[in-house]
């Protein structure tokens, strides 16, 4: 038998006094994604017709590497935010939630990390 | 996780059919029927109108099967023109409002049902406690500091007044809240389309002196953000209005003061 006040239910803890920042993000890293997405199939046509040598020339290149890196992290940032929407949304359980959220987020990090040294091996000309 | 099938004791079963008998224009209702003392599954009893001696709308219909052929059907209804917002409910698969929807307008039966995703009382009724709880937390009265005028009333000029346009005529129905999905998995701390636009319409009221601490109250992941401008508030709403812009308008507010 519940006889809190249906009042006091929904204050419940009150105000997070937060979300304006994820949903700014949400939309800066979209900004960031349409024309750098544009860019990278365009990078990725271009490797269609050259041998390996020349598209590690390619993505070594100041620019090219720099832009790549960019869109690997806004994507993998505009991902995460993303999907820790859609945890909040669909799953109840506080422990699946919790998990969910953490896995996601390491998730995220651990995939900007490898992409990130990825690029700067080819910028560096290390071993492939 | 997020409950995507009806529980077994909910699941919606045939019910009793009323025909009819010699009428030559008939109309079939079919209307969701629960009972919470009957102790069984909520069931769609099927109702032939004669459309001859009906009124246009189907709440005229609802009420031509209460008074004539089955007085156990329960609803709620007052003021029959829109306004009061009582007898909102599903029919023919969008939320309106009985009263206001033209039975013509709908091709083959008229399906009814409560409104989606909120507990019913019984047959058309839905308990509507939490919402009314969630229209009294963003505190719909006008809140001052000032000390008021002494003997007249605070005054709000024409172009004040029209930014009310297109919020002071909500009803609170419920319509919209209770057609979003966001509302539907996780309505217990989203405050829904309606009482959003609820809370713009004191946000943007020129005569209020709260707009610092309703743009807090409302500054939530889950208050606020659980809106992900589906936009079924603004096909649903049986007055024409736009929560979703309402609540798009709080979320530019929220941007605007923090700055980027």
């Amino acid at each position: 038998m519940n006889l809190e006040h249906p009042l006091a239910r929904v204050i419940g803890k009150g105000s997070a006094k937060a979300g304006v920042e994820h949903w700014w993000l949400q939309r800066l890293t979209a900004i960031a994604l349409a024309p750098l997405t544009i860019w990278v199939v365009v990078l990725l046509l271009k490797t269609q017709s050259v041998n390996y040598a020349t598209v590690r020339e390619l993505v070594a290149s100041p620019l090219n590497a720099a832009l790549l890196a960019c869109w690997v992290v806004a994507v993998l940032w505009h991902a995460q935010l993303g999907l820790q929407v859609v945890i909040e949304d669909y799953i109840h359980n506080p422990w699946m939630e919790f998990t969910a959220h953490v896995a996601v987020k390491l998730a995220s990090l651990l995939g900007v990390a490898v992409s990130v040294i990825a690029i700067l091996k080819v910028v560096t000309g290390g071993v492939s | 996780m997020a409950k995507f099938t009806l529980p077994r004791n909910s699941k919606i079963k045939p019910g009793k059919v009323f025909s009819a008998n010699g009428a030559k224009n008939v109309k079939r209702f079919k209307v969701y029927r629960w009972d919470p003392d009957a102790g069984e599954n909520p069931r769609t009893d099927t109702y032939e109108v004669d459309m001859d001696s009906c009124g246009p709308m189907v709440l005229d219909g609802l009420l031509k099967i209460k008074n004539e052929i089955d007085t156990t059907l329960t609803l709620r209804r007052s003021c029959r023109e829109g306004i009061c917002g009582s007898c909102a409910m599903n029919i023919d698969g969008t939320n309106t409002l009985a009263c206001t929807k033209p039975i013509k307008d709908i091709k083959g039966d008229v399906k009814v049902y409560p409104l989606p995703h909120m507990p019913v009382v019984k047959d058309l009724v839905p308990d509507m406690t939490h919402f009314y709880a969630q229209h009294a937390s963003i505190k719909p009265w006008i809140r001052t500091s000032s000390v008021a005028p002494a003997d007249k009333e605070r005054l709000q000029s024409k172009e004040d007044r029209e930014k009310l346009d297109g919020l002071y005529e909500c009803i609170l129905c419920a319509c919209c809240s209770t057609s979003c999905p966001s509302y539907w998995w996780n309505g217990d701390r989203y405050l829904g389309p309606a009482i959003l636009l609820q809370a713009y319409r004191w946000i943007i009221d020129s005569r209020d002196e709260a707009t610092g601490e309703r743009l807090d109250d409302l500054e939530d992941p889950f208050r606020l953000y659980r809106c992900h401008t589906i936009m079924n508030c603004t096909k649903t709403c049986p007055k024409g209005l736009n929560p979703a812009k309402a609540i798009a308008e709080i979320k530019k507010m929220l941007m605007a003061r923090r700055g980027v």
